[in-house]
């Protein structure tokens, strides 16, 4: 067994369980704890796939980033606890069916088909192009070029998931004091300078 | 050695239990919600595990997008999140029947 396999086994063993772990953990806490440990062990995966940028940018992205966006929503809302008793047993037999369909399907369709990877001719960006590149160069060599588009396009959205998400949680309190520049402006032709002599003071 | 059909069959999984997570949890939209960046994620390891099995880096670029598109998604659905909880006092799903679906 090489070491490539067995890691692979051990990240793959931890990305299931701690999924299984977010799905059915009563604090949401415990949840999002267990979904970075999930993001984690995905960026070893992509490691072994020589995929290094990807899994850095994983790491970064998902659990700087969206994790954390997700920890600071959990303990800013009042949550109750997940799960309940009753819940589980009212959807338990929907959610299994729907799982065991899902995963017989993608299995018997895994087992059935026999992908001849060497046949497929269809091959946009070979690797082996890019051989003496280390992975961020050959992705960035094609990312600004043949696929400048596509990257400006998700700039917009993100772009338009910054603004939605400002605009949606923005809101005018009532009773809040503001420095109001405008106001202050035009108070200058109610304002009149006084010489205050020494020791004597000035009546306001 | 590693086989394609070890990531696929390891990503059907991941997929599955998030579906299941979807239809499970009725309690609470963020667990909803986290469900689907399991499945993200699982597209992910398909995505990146051809690139790698076909010697094609155009797997690892529509990845990077997923991903793109993913923390975009997360964004809005907290910030949906946060606001309906602002209104309505409350996030479990068996409550929020506005629209008498």
């Amino acid at each position: 067994m090489t070491a490539s396999l067995l890691s692979f086994y051990i990240f793959s063993a931890v990305i299931l369980l701690s999924s299984l772990m977010v799905i059915s953990s009563r604090n949401p806490v415990h949840s999002v704890l267990f979904l970075i440990l999930a993001f984690f062990n995905a960026a070893g995966l992509f490691v072994i796939l020589h995929a290094e940028f990807l899994a850095m940018i994983l790491i970064i992205v998902y659990v700087g980033a969206v994790a954390v966006l997700f920890l600071f929503v959990v303990m800013m809302l009042d949550f109750r606890t997940g799960l309940e008793k009753s819940n589980i047993l009212q959807y338990m037999p929907i959610g299994l069916f729907v799982g065991v369909v899902f995963i017989s399907e993608l299995i018997i369709v895994l087992i059935n088909t026999k992908l001849e990877l060497k046949n497929i001719q269809i091959l946009t960006n070979p690797l082996s192009n890019f051989d003496n590149l280390t992975n961020t160069e050959a992705i960035g060599s094609i990312l600004y070029t043949d696929y400048i588009l596509y990257f400006q396009v998700s700039g917009i959205i993100l772009l338009v998931a910054m603004i939605g998400s400002i605009v949606l949680t923005l809101r005018d309190r009532e009773g809040v004091k503001r420095q109001s520049i405008v106001q202050q402006l035009e108070r200058s032709s109610q304002i009149e300078l006084k010489e205050v002599k020494s020791r004597e003071g000035v009546d306001i | 050695m590693i086989e394609l059909n070890q990531f696929l069959i390891l990503s059907a999984l991941l997929f599955t239990i998030g579906v299941i997570g979807i239809f499970l949890n009725r309690k609470n939209v963020i667990i909803i919600l986290m469900s689907i960046e399991l499945i993200l994620l699982s597209v992910n390891i398909n995505f990146i595990a051809f690139s790698y099995f076909l010697n094609d880096l155009t797997g690892q670029i529509f990845s990077l997008f997923v991903l793109t598109v993913a923390a975009a998604e997360a964004a809005i659905g907290l910030a949906i999140l946060v606001i309906y909880n602002r209104n309505a006092g409350n996030i479990e799903i068996e409550k929020i029947s506005a629209l008498k679906g």
